[in-house]
């Protein structure tokens, strides 16, 4: 199998890909991004914890106008996993206003996006629906 | 008028729009001179300059000293994102109420026409061939796109998508509405970048940025610049009756950033601080939302615009929707809300925002807004917010004389 490597530093792969959170000791607050100190309480001691895989989506914009070089049409979003607000895209999902909607119940999926000159691939995540949409059709 | 008391003794802004022959700092120039000749006052008098400009080179007070004036005062050179036109007002209020100086002159310009979609890309570098965790993320390839989007008009959408969440009520057609308020608002906007009225029709079928902000429902790329002359009341009791008259009271000059919560790493929370600022403003100025005969806010996307009814609590907390609903926010309305056209077709040249909204509040308290004057205004609230964040907010009032 290929040797991979994950988009982002905060996201397991392995058997079952999840999210980690740096959470802070004092207060519990939790970031994605690699910090000095916590925002919030100023403390500096953080421990990993795993962000659940299932959520509950609670903003998104269909981005169909996008920097250079960005596809589009894609579903951005935020979605509450378990308390903890996650920012990505919706996959495996038509981009459009009659297939996705606010409070849609997710599930956290990981995906390569390409290899590269050492053969190596790089996986990205994203959150599908976690009921198909039955009544879609269309396609 | 208290000695202490800040005003605003000349205002002035440029024409938004394409202004192919002017350079920047050509147009920081006119607005400056137009301010300060409003105020009936040259640069002899200013003490202080504050000045802000994003996209240019840097350095544009002092650029623009050398155009208008170089008395050899000292110049602060800011930049807040969008509240940067705020915060150059803001720097010489500062500077002006610790007893540095009598006068001050702020300035904000930028040229934008043509620049397209702000805030994406900008990394838009190929992706490398050997995958390298890079940055805060460890990321080993760009993430705009791929994580979300980096991209302003998809940040505000789902803003207002994440207010229709928690409250309710919201629909593309309910945010394309509140475009359709401000381009007809902007039909009376002799210096706003668009002055065409847009059917609901024509902006729900314009050009799809990011759902549900339409083309027409983001705030117009442009150029333009915007100037204030602002000094203390006890400056102003020794200069003329009119000009005295002509003044305007900053009651409440207030600036914030946000404060952490829980959600703000993935989406910005332009409404904590949006809020913190209206408390504290309505309480330095002593007045309440409902006393208001005007307000200019930062509907930099129409979907923005809903949610800063709230922040600004001209509404009830979750009520924006049926506030809107209700007509009170169109210029014949119990609080009307952007009578420029808003950011949406007056334009929105960055840096120049924040004091081009205060221009139009104290353009309505002197009674000198002509066609689109809100009869007998005197109390009006400015709102600026930039993705950082920073939150600017002015209530201005009418001279007593
Ligand atoms: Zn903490």
């Amino acid at each position: 199998m290929a040797k991979q490597v994950p988009l982002v530093d905060y996201l397991q792969l392995g058997e079952q890909p999840h999210l980690t959170a740096h959470r802070c000791v004092d207060c519990g607050a939790r970031y994605f991004d690699r910090r000095n100190a916590c925002a919030s309480c100023f403390g500096d001691r953080f421990v990993e914890e795993t962000v659940a895989t299932e959520g509950e989506v609670r903003a998104f914009t269909i981005v169909t106008f996008a920097a250079p070089g960005v596809p589009v049409p894609f579903v951005a979003a935020v979605i509450d996993c378990g308390g903890v607000s996650v920012r990505a895209n919706l996959v495996h999902v038509e981009p459009d206003a009659d297939h996705v909607h606010l409070g849609m119940k997710v599930r956290l999926v990981t995906f390569p996006i390409g290899t590269d000159d050492d053969g190596v691939e790089a996986i990205a995540f994203g959150f599908e629906p976690l009921v198909p949409a039955a009544t879609a059709g269309g396609a | 008028m208290a000695n202490d008391d800040i005003w605003i003794l000349g205002i002035n802004m440029t024409k938004f729009g394409k202004h192919k022959d002017l350079d920047t700092v050509d147009l920081a120039a006119q607005a400056a001179r137009a301010a300060l000749a409003d105020g009936g006052v040259t640069m002899n008098d200013i003490g202080v300059i504050a000045a802000g400009n994003l996209m240019g080179g840097g350095g544009i007070g002092q650029q623009l000293q050398k155009q208008i004036g170089q008395t050899g005062v000292p110049v602060y050179n800011v930049s807040n994102a969008c509240a940067t036109g705020a915060t150059a007002l803001r720097t010489a209020i500062m500077a002006i109420k610790a007893g540095e100086t009598e006068m001050g002159l702020a300035v904000g310009v930028e040229k934008l026409a043509g620049a397209g979609l702000l805030g994406g890309g900008g990394k838009a570098k190929s992706d490398k061939k050997t995958w390298e965790p890079s940055g805060r993320y460890g990321a080993v390839a760009s993430i705009d796109g791929r994580i979300g989007t980096n991209a302003m008009p998809g940040i505000f959408a789902q803003v207002g998508m994440e207010y229709g969440h928690r409250y309710g009520g919201t629909s593309f057609e309910l945010f394309a509405r509140i475009a359709e308020k401000n381009h007809s608002h902007s039909t009376l906007n002799p210096l706003a970048a668009y002055t065409k009225r847009m059917t609901l029709e024509e902006i729900m079928n314009d050009v799809m940025i990011a759902y549900p902000n339409t083309r027409s429902m983001c705030s117009a790329n442009c150029d333009g610049a915007a100037a204030a002359v602002v000094t203390t009341g006890a400056k102003l009791k020794t200069l003329s009756k009119e000009q005295q008259r002509r003044a305007v009271k900053v009651a409440a000059s207030v600036l914030t950033t946000d404060p952490w919560q829980e959600a703000c790493q993935v989406l910005p929370d332009v409404n904590t601080l949006t809020r913190n600022a209206a408390k504290q403003a309505y309480e330095q100025a002593g007045v309440g939302p409902d006393e208001l005969d005007l307000v200019e806010l930062h509907d930099c996307f129409a979907t923005a615009e809903l949610v800063h009814y709230d922040n600004l609590m001209l509404c009830e907390e979750g009520g924006a929707v049926d506030f809107f609903n209700s007509g009170a926010t169109w210029r014949d309305g119990r609080m009307p809300v952007n009578v420029s056209g808003g950011l949406q077709s007056k334009g929105h040249p960055i840096a120049a925002t924040g004091i081009a909204n205060v221009w139009e509040i104290c353009h309505h308290l002197r009674g000198e807004a002509g066609d689109r004057q809100i009869e007998g205004a005197k109390v009006g609230l400015a709102h600026v917010i930039g993705l950082g964040s920073a939150c600017g907010v002015h209530i201005l009032e009418r001279s007593g004389l």
